[in-house]
């Protein structure tokens, strides 16, 4: 996410009717409406869950955020279409809507690969080897930075900080967390996801692909919260030293304990 | 003093099935709710003003003078936001806690809310954490359906709605003002203030933002006391707080401890550095804290000890580097974030960290000179307290403390045509037991 580098949203006069609408991000390139159209099942999908969605706000236009994710759920990404459609479903023009589409980067703005790789490059994972694993995996997969492998299973980026520092070097395979990572455990982790043999994750439950991933963060959750440890080692490592030096906080007052 | 750690937040997170509404209530949860709906709003509220509890989102504010802010009888619907965006580099607490324990940050929410009289309140949770959001959502559903959310919660006349908005990765939607954009449904850039959230916040009206771990305090005081709380921390800095130590450290992880505890403490406890390797520089509580080094092991780490030694406690972030990482190149990284960061708002945030960016690619390569350190205090002195929100001033922090402390590496980078360091040797894997 970057204001200076955000394109203009739209063409003039694009909001209206079914002119094609070129959205433009100098990193990624134009993308057309035209090209790939929602289909009208998805569409139907979307507008129902819409009022869902809707229903959780004071206001409608703070549904703006979860319908994107709607939209990604079924295309992967979310195309001048689907930012047509969610204008639609708003009252927005779709200039006001690709304004917000540009400043996330959780919003993808062409397709990628069913497995979405993040390796986290900010400092400490970096020092800690997450520059080294970021290289390797450019290596082994022949891409760089933001690219695809061309059979589609594995998109490749840097993160930033994922809030697991204690974990690192973290790599993140479609928002979930794979901990205290190496250049090996890396290279087999994206072999498994490109065999369609995809490992749990260390703390998380079976990956999903991105689409699916998308409609959970619409606030549409699966039934895997249950899975899963509560937590990992090195939240725990605090809480361990404790009590085996027998230390913990005072008492309250009343207590039994 | 004498310290000793004090899990209260973090005490049930290794217990079997913690993140539910089952386990959580036969640890004693929502029974801090039940006692706060027996009491009037106004009680609670000067509860929490006497706890001494001040803010973990970083800036420390004084959490019941910040409820004290909220109009009363001004006949608009008030709000409360948790911040849960957890996304400055380093820190990596509040995230864990939403893993083990969602219920915790949900009953305090709860408290709060019927102690400033909102009848809406919004949990804003980073987009990038799949199976803390599972968790999260699922806790709300629970919650909902025990009816300690909804209308008239435990026969009380309380009605609260509660909304989780997950976002979609912009570090800057952490910063509250920014945040109630993102939430109105737009790009999330600051706001000016005055007026403040607390009159004019989400959709105009009064709205209290805090941090999941202020929130997540609440039930523990309500149910432990004011003395009780205050027989932790300092007299300024009440209470326990969640250091997070990760970097060159034997055992990095979360350790609740009493506020006041120093680096040398803590480092104890996790075990010191990595074997055969020295404490170089850290950050007291992420990136937007100035570095601290060697000479800081004993500063408390309370409101108050930093600030007195150049720095701040932010979120007790605490990144800890040894003596084979090079600054440079840890503050270019840093640099990068902000300016990728950067909202792009205001002119010198979204230049100054461009141009921080170009220039520190320049010494890394080799090829500064002695110009560019004085470029980057001056570029530095043109971020700092001209910047429209917090992010700028924060990207200046980790540039500005690392030439006063190590101008040497920055002038061997140049000296020598490009970095003294190889950066094999911090890595976790390097040479496995090399010493
Ligand atoms: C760039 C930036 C990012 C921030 N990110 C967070 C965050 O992720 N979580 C948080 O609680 N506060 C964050 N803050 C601080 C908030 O603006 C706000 O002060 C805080 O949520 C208030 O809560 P507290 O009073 O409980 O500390 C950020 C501030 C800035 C300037
Ligand atoms: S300081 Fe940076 S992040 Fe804040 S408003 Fe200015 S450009 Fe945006
Ligand atoms: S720096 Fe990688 S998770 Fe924080």
């Amino acid at each position: 996410m970057s204001g200076a580098t955000d394109g203009l949203p739209s063409t003039p006069g694009a909001q209206q009717g079914s002119a094609p609408l070129v959205v433009f991000d100098p990193r990624l390139g134009p993308a057309t409406a035209a090209e790939d159209p929602l289909s009208p099942d998805a569409r139907q999908r979307v507008r129902e869950r819409a009022a869902e969605v809707i229903a959780r706000y004071p206001r409608p236009r703070s549904a703006l955020m979860p319908l994107l994710y709607l939209v990604q759920a079924e295309q992967g990404y979310v195309s001048a279409d689907g930012i047509r459609l969610v204008a639609e479903i708003l009252g927005l023009t779709t200039a006001e809507v690709a304004a917000v589409v540009t400043f996330y980067t959780m919003y993808r703005r062409r397709p990628c690969g069913a497995y979405v790789v993040g390796v986290c490059t900010n400092t400490l994972c970096a020092i800690l080897g997450g520059d080294a694993i970021f290289q390797a995996l450019q290596d082994h997969l022949g891409i760089g930075n933001g690219e695809t492998t061309e059979d589609g299973m594995v998109t490749l980026e840097h993160i930033e900080c994922n809030a697991a520092c204690d974990y690192a070097p973290v790599v993140m395979v479609n928002w979930e967390f794979f901990d205290n990572q190496t250049v090996e455990s890396a290279r087999e982790l994206v072999d498994r996801l490109r065999a369609g043999d995809p490992p749990m994750p260390t703390r998380g439950a079976p990956l999903k692909t991105h689409t699916e991933v998308s409609r959970i963060l619409a606030g549409f959750p699966d039934d895997l919260a249950d899975v899963g440890p509560s937590a990992g080692p090195a939240s725990l490592a605090g809480l361990e030293l404790a009590r085996r030096r027998g230390e913990s906080a005072p008492p309250r007052p009343g207590a039994s304990s | 003093m004498s310290f000793r750690l004090t899990p209260v937040l973090t005490a049930s997170w290794g217990s079997e099935r913690s993140w539910t509404l089952a386990a959580y209530e036969a640890t004693g949860g929502y029974q801090a709710l039940r006692t706060a709906l027996g009491m009037s709003p106004d009680a609670v509220l000067q509860l929490v003003k006497d706890s001494g509890l001040r803010g973990r989102g970083g800036a420390g504010f004084p959490t019941g003078a910040k409820w004290g802010f909220i109009p009363q009888g001004d006949g608009k619907p008030h709000y409360l936001v948790v911040n849960a965006d957890e996304s400055e580099p380093g820190t990596c607490k509040d995230i864990p806690l939403l893993m083990a324990t969602p219920h915790t940050l949900i009953e305090g929410a709860i408290i709060a809310a019927y102690a400033i009289r909102a009848h809406y309140a919004f949990i804003y949770v980073r987009g990038e954490v799949l199976h803390v959001i599972r968790r999260l959502l699922r806790a709300v559903e629970e919650a909902r359906g025990a009816g300690y959310i909804g209308r008239n919660i435990l026969d009380s006349g309380f009605d609260l709605e509660l909304t989780v908005h997950i976002g979609a990765g912009a570090y800057i939607c952490g910063e509250e003002t920014a945040l109630l954009e993102s939430l109105e449904g737009y790009r999330g850039q600051p706001r000016l203030r005055p007026p403040f959230p607390a009159i004019s916040g989400l959709y105009g009206c009064p709205t209290v933002i805090n941090n999941v771990e202020t929130i997540a305090s609440v039930p523990a005081i309500v149910s432990g006391g004011v003395e009780w709380y205050r027989s932790m921390g300092t007299e300024k800095s009440p209470g326990f707080k969640i250091y997070s130590l990760s970097g060159h450290v034997a055992r990095p992880g979360q350790y609740e401890a009493p506020l006041g505890i120093t680096l040398r403490e803590l480092l104890d406890a996790a075990g010191g550095m990595r074997e055969g390797h020295e404490l170089k520089f850290w950050t007291p509580g992420g990136s937007s804290t100035p570095l601290f080094t060697a000479a800081h092991l004993d500063v408390p780490l309370d409101f108050e000890g930093p600030p007195a030694h150049g720095s701040m406690l932010g979120t007790t972030a605490l990144q800890i580097f040894d003596e084979t990482t090079c600054v440079v190149r840890a503050v270019k990284r840093w640099c990068e974030f902000y300016a990728h960061e950067s909202c792009g708002k205001c002119t010198p945030c979204r230049e100054g960290t461009f141009w921080y960016v170009q220039i520190f690619d320049r010494l890394e390569r080799g090829l500064g000179t002695a110009e560019d350190i004085e470029t980057l205090l001056d570029l530095s002195d043109n971020i700092l307290g001209r910047a429209f929100c917090a992010l700028g001033d924060g990207a200046t922090s980790p540039v500005t403390s690392s030439i006063q402390y190590f101008r040497d590496e920055y002038i061997a980078h140049y000296e020598q045509g490009g970095c003294p360091f190889d950066p094999v040797a911090s890595t976790v894997f390097a040479g496995a037991g090399v010493s």
